[in-house]
């Protein structure tokens, strides 16, 4: 059945796989260097060794890590050229830029001074070295940055203007885009999951020395900093999870739908705390949405725009269209339904098309009416170019469980990073952690937990906004390249055998590395 | 000349020098095709691995960051390339996603796939990954089987702007002589600098291993470095002779946008002659790596930097020489008129602008690379 599907859903399936695995290291690597160049930094003013120890075995724990995200990272990046390729034309004038920058601000920061930061401590001074760490943190997270005003634009494409003679969008407004919104709460959002990550991480495994009455002072003492660490990245995950709702509210109205499973809003839309969907919902039958669910009255409403009788428009309404929103300026409009804007697409389409006839016509004076006249169609009917290509509601939709699931878990599970965290903090301070055996069963299960919670947000951010690449502009379907399906299938079971073996490696050694200790390893 | 056309030539050139930056840090491949051969004990291993350990993310970082100023500046060639010649960019990219774990996986205890298989990956890389990204690199000059249309977006049904003609994919491009033979003079140029890297580092050094493996570097570099000049001089002499297709700008419609090609024999010949200077940059560059090879081989010095310098100079002139003068970068053997060229496959002239602002930021990268590379590297 895989094999017959089609090429886009192999090429999604393949970059998922992907970003997934991605995902799984570069958290750690965005949140342990911040972390370790603090230990550094202690170390420098201090003198004290202990510090140092401290350094140097996170440091070996960052460097695996990093190595995996090296990996995954550079197959992104040509993805996007092996099996993106219309994509790549369609916005590569503006998509290409942010992945050059990243290039040359950001990872050659990172990967010179990491080799300062890793092989450099006899051949380099103690403040050299210090600086080293902290530009290798710092790289790695304004790469982040530039990865995400990439990611960011995608959801909400400002700043640029289409060309008809080159049949793509142009940047008029680097600005508009390095700042928008979405990249900012993107940005701030993704890098704090990753000071989580990290913070759980140094506490599960310095938890599970203590369990094992070893490096005691060692533990203490990672914890002590990861706990504050931790604390202010879920405090700021928060808040930053706010306003990524709110952006998210403002441009992408049908994820938002999906997070909360939202057929039919209201002036004072409910927030689901939880729920089970009704798999029989469709946005054109009147089944109930849920089968359960626990909701806090209009409180959805409030999230969004601060009051508590906005409407939130659902799936339904998002289809047929007819309420009056904001836009993104504050003004007010009436929603077209989803016809409307198919037609008003096919209405670009159709006035691109007779730029293609006409843009190389010898008649001067024909041209010029033509091509004038085309170009206010263009112009007029551009924001829903992508509709042109979509033939049923259905396909406009995400795919709804997925979305409000993962929503769910990120959420949860985010309550429950707190909750783990003000208890660390408390036992910490009242030095009976070690006593807590319950305790230290929890440190450790929240490793998994903190990996599924990172990846549920992604989940939530790439499966919510299905079916576009470019919102509204470009659908999936549209911007795969011209290969076949069973090259990319072949491609995507080569990577998953990949990733998984690179995967299984690293966990072994990182085991392994763990259990030598601080004091078991030999520096080389 | 127009801004806009000012721009796609200064990226042009800006590409060029990165990927003439990549040909030269390859050594670190290079240097890793020396395992087995060069370096056969534990120890001996150990210590390449070592001086190589601490560099090889520099050309990592030069190949994603080739990657991201190609598709920032010409992201039609991207869209095209890659998504057509669809296996071979895979297997190059394979052959260097083996290689970033390698040095650190290696020397682990319980690694999973044992230390053998990460030695192999590392050689594979050295061999793989340097052919073909000389592979790739000639296709610029002998082109691919692709048709582009950037209308092809309002076609409802098959709506791709650029697809590969063949169902091989790029596969059939390895199997071109001429890319081969490209191919060929990467791989001989990444093991020369290998080899002269590793002597340069392990001469410096004490201890037995140190010394058996720059005595071998020091005769494995008669035969390698000799290969590599002949297969260098074969490769130039051939590119000269290969017909090039240029645009006739004067009867372009859209200020050169989009005007006709035409065929020209010995076409990358006119055009370095057309450039004395960048004539005279490779001429530069082709007797610094002489003298490099003459100074390590007959004078048994060592001669890295020499002969690097003297790599990248030569790459660079014959990468100018490629896009610039109005010729096609990466012609179509299906049809001409929708090649690349400078004109029909940059960015926005927008784009190129607020990227030249951010290349300025380039030379201030080298200066701490540069830093760096000599606070970390034995002198
Ligand atoms: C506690 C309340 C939280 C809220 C209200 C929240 C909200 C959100 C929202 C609305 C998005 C989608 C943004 C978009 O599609 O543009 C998102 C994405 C994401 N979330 Fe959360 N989140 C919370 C907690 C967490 C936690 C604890 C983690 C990680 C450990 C996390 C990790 C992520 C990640 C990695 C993404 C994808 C990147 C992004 O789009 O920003 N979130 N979150």
């Amino acid at each position: 059945m895989l094999l017959t599907s089609s090429l886009a859903d192999a090429s999604r399936l393949q970059f998922a796989l992907t970003a997934m695995y991605h995902w799984l290291f570069v958290p750690l690597t965005l949140g342990l260097g911040i972390l370790i160049a603090i230990f550094e930094t202690k170390y420098y003013r201090s003198g004290d060794e202990s510090w140092k120890k401290l350094t140097r075995f996170w440091s070996r724990i960052f460097a695996i890590n990093f190595a995996c995200g090296v990996a995954t990272g550079i197959i992104l990046e040509f993805e996007f050229g092996t099996n993106w390729s219309n994509y790549s034309w369609f916005v590569g004038d503006i998509f290409g830029a942010p992945l050059a920058i990243e290039g040359i601000f950001a990872f050659f920061l990172e990967s010179t001074f990491f080799a300062v930061m890793y092989f450099g401590w006899d051949k380099v001074s103690k403040g050299f070295h210090l600086l080293s760490t902290w530009l290798t943190a710092i790289g790695a997270n304004l790469s982040a940055y530039w990865i995400l005003t990439a990611n960011g634009w995608m959801q909400n494409p400002v700043g640029v203007e289409f060309n008809p003679l080159t049949a793509r969008n142009e940047m008029v407004d680097f600005w508009s885009i390095v700042f928008s919104p979405t990249t900012l709460s993107k940005f701030s959002h993704s890098v704090m999951s990753g000071f989580l990550v990290a913070a759980i991480v140094v506490i599960a495994i310095s938890c599970w020395y203590l369990k094992k009455q070893r490096n005691r002072e060692f533990s203490l003492r990672s914890i002590k900093y990861a706990t504050v660490f931790g604390l202010i990245a879920i405090f700021a995950l928060m808040a930053t999870g706010h306003t990524s709702a709110v952006t998210v509210a403002r441009t992408q109205p049908m994820k938002l739908a999906a997070m909360e499973g939202l057929y039919r809003g209201e002036n004072g839309t409910p927030f689901v705390g939880f729920a089970v969907l009704n798999p029989k919902k469709t946005f054109d039958n009147d089944e109930k949405p849920y089968l359960f669910n626990i909701s806090v009255p209009k409180a959805l409403s409030f999230m969004v725009d601060f009051d508590f009788n906005t409407f939130v428009p659902g799936i339904s309404d998002i289809i047929e269209g007819g309420y009056t929103y904001k836009d993104a300026n504050g003004v007010e409009k009436k929603a077209l339904s989803f016809q409307e804007k198919v037609d008003r697409g096919n209405m670009a389409r159709r006035a691109l098309s007779l730029y293609a006839q006409y843009k190389d016509d010898q008649d001067t004076v024909k041209r010029n009416e033509i091509l004038s006249q085309a170009k206010v169609y263009l112009d007029d009917n551009f924001e829903y170019f992508g509709y042109g290509f979509l033939k049923s509601p259905e396909e406009s939709i995400p795919n709804v469980p997925v979305t409000f699931y993962s929503f769910r878990i990120m959420v949860m599970l985010g309550g429950y990073f707190i909750l783990f965290l003000i208890v660390c903090w408390w036992l910490t301070k009242k030095k009976i952690l070690e006593k807590k055996k319950w305790f230290i069963f929890f440190a450790i299960l929240s490793v998994p937990l903190v990996y599924i919670c990172a990846e549920a947000g992604w989940v939530v951010a790439e499966v919510g906004r299905q079916p576009w690449t470019i919102q509204d502009l470009l659908p999936i379907g549209a911007s795969v390249s011209g290969v076949s399906s069973s090259n990319v299938w072949t491609t995507f079971i080569i990577f998953a055998v990949l990733f998984t073996t690179l995967l299984i490696a690293e966990l072994k050694i990182a085991f392994n590395q763990i259990k030598k200790g601080p004091d078991g390893i030999k520096w080389n | 000349m127009t801004t806009y056309h000012f721009l796609q030539l200064y990226w042009w050139a800006i590409v060029s020098i990165l990927g003439a930056a990549l040909v030269f840090l390859m050594f670190v491949q290079g240097g890793q095709t020396l395992l087995w051969g060069v370096a056969k004990t534990e120890d001996e291993k150990k210590l390449l691995l070592g001086v190589l350990g601490h560099k090889w993310e520099l050309t990592f970082t030069t190949l994603v960051t080739f990657g991201g100023a190609a598709f920032a500046s010409f992201p039609l060639f991207y869209s095209t390339s890659f998504g057509g010649a669809y296996w071979l960019w895979i297997i190059i990219l394979l052959s260097f996603v083996i290689q970033s774990f390698s040095y650190e996986f290696r020397s682990k205890e319980k690694n999973l796939l044992g230390k053998k298989t990460y030695e192999l990956f590392l050689l594979l890389n050295g061999i793989v990954g340097t052919i073909l990204i000389g592979v790739a690199v000639a296709t610029f000059i002998s082109g691919g089987n692709y048709a582009m249309d950037k209308m092809n977006l309002t076609v409802p049904s098959s709506n791709i702007v650029s697809y590969w003609t063949n169902n091989y994919r790029g596969l059939e491009l390895i199997f071109k002589p001429f890319n081969l033979l490209l191919g060929v003079v990467v791989f001989l140029a990444a093991r020369t600098l290998g080899l002269l890297y590793v002597y340069n580092q392990t001469s410096r050094m004490e201890g037995d291993a140190a010394s058996d493996i720059a005595s071998r570097c020091q005769s494995k570099l008669k035969i390698t470095g000799v290969g590599f000049v002949l297969f260098f001089v074969a490769f130039v002499v051939c590119m000269f002779l290969q017909t090039g297709y240029r645009v006739d700008v004067s009867s372009a419609l859209f200020n050169g946008v989009d005007g006709p090609l035409n065929a020209e024999p010995y076409a990358y010949l006119h055009n370095m002659l057309s450039y004395p200077w960048i004539a005279a940059i490779f001429l530069i560059g082709v007797v610094l790596v002489l003298s490099g090879l003459f100074r390590s081989i007959i004078k048994g010095k060592s001669a890295f930097y020499v002969t690097g310098l003297g790599v990248f100079l030569a790459v660079a002139a014959l990468l100018l020489c490629i896009g610039w003068g109005d010729l096609a970068y990466f012609h179509s053997l299906n049809d001409i008129q929708s090649s690349l060229t400078l004109y029909n496959s940059s960015s926005s002239l927008y784009t190129l602008k607020t990227m030249a602002w951010v290349s300025l930021a380039v030379p201030f990268v080298i200066l701490y690379i540069g830093y760096v590379w000599k606070k970390m590297t034995a002198k």
